[in-house]
């Protein structure tokens, strides 16, 4: 290999490294499992898991009889069912932790994605106040309102 | 009894398959089902009250729409996300559209009966802090079959 292709490499190596650190795209695995979508999307749209620590979903599927403010209760089947879909997808699960786990100090677990440091983050500079008062909104939950393919987990539209 | 002669439960049985049959698949199957999951809310009802008259559609409209205070803070009413109008569209709390609850309107609902049993658990408990006896789910479902 002559110096100059050793060069072209390392250089074309650094591009595509770089380029995969900035466009950091927004998508996350779509929900695969029918139950765990109709369920939890019978409300809500149904979040992906990749945004909160199994901690978090731990909680949130142990007490669905009072779930902000809500009863969500299920068969005791049902839950066990959509809580290890949870924890088996969830923002620590991997090999590597997913965005969510930014800024997340150890085994904290917030129950509100919408207060995940990451998520604040992405959404305090960019979204203006009013934008959250338009009555189409309603909810900092309703993601699907301005990400149009939020439950296919596509959240680059903004 | 003559050789051919069929007698009259068979008839009924035979009758009863062929009409189950016979059901058409779409809106008429859920009126039927929700008949069905009516009469059971009656027997409940009886069973649990004597004098048991049958079902109101108007206890079912003041169900729907008072606020009795003894439930979530967050959901003071049905008509906090079924809205006033039951032939309206609703919002749950997270922005999601739901379908209006009036069976003029959504002909698929109350079909299912357990989907029907675990709303009717879940609602009632976030709006009257607990669960509806057999009358009131009855005169709810009485209303929406008039709206
Ligand atoms: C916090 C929001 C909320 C409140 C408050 C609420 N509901 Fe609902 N309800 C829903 C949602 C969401 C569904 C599911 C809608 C769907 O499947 O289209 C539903 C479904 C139902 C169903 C099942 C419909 C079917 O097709 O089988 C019944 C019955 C029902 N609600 C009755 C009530 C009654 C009675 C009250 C008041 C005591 C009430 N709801 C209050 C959100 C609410």
């Amino acid at each position: 290999m002559s110096k100059n292709t050793g060069i072209y490499l390392t250089a074309a190596a650094m591009v595509l490294l770089v380029n995969s650190a900035v466009q950091a795209d927004e998508r996350y695995k779509p929900i695969g499992d029918p139950i765990v979508a109709r369920e939890c999307g019978a409300c809500h749209m149904a979040f992906q898991p990749q945004m909160l620590p199994k901690k978090s979903w731990g909680i949130i599927m142990d007490g669905l009889p009072n779930h902000f403010g809500e009863d969500a209760s299920l068969e005791p089947e049902m839950v066990r069912h959509i809580k290890k879909y949870h924890l088996d997808n969830a923002a620590d699960s991997g090999l590597f932790s997913g965005k969510f786990m930014r800024g997340l100090s150890e085994g904290s677990a917030p129950l509100r994605i919408t207060e995940t440091p990451y998520w604040v983050r992405e959404h305090n500079e960019e979204v203006p106040q009013r934008a959250w008062k338009d009555p189409k909104v309603k909810s900092k939950a309703n993601c699907i309102a301005c990400h149009r393919g939020a439950d296919q987990g596509y959240y680059d539209d903004d | 009894m003559r050789p051919y002669s069929i007698s009259s439960t068979r008839l009924l049985i035979i009758a009863a398959l062929v009409s189950v049959w016979a059901l058409p698949v779409s809106a008429p199957v859920s009126a039927a089902q929700m008949q069905e999951k009516i009469a059971d809310y009656a027997a409940e009802a009886r069973a649990q009250d004597n004098n048991f008259a049958g079902f109101s559609a108007d206890r079912g409209s003041i169900l729907f729409s008072s606020s009795p205070a003894t439930g979530k803070p967050e959901t003071p009413s049905c008509t906090t996300c079924h809205t006033a109008n039951p032939t309206g569209i609703g919002q749950t709390r997270a922005g999601k559209e739901i379908a209006p609850m009036a069976l003029s309107m959504t002909p698929d609902r109350y079909a299912d009966a357990k989907k029907l049993e675990k709303w009717f658990r879940r609602n009632c408990t976030s709006v009257l802090g607990r669960v509806c006896s057999p009358l009131e789910k009855g005169d709810f479902l009485t209303f929406m079959a008039t709206q």
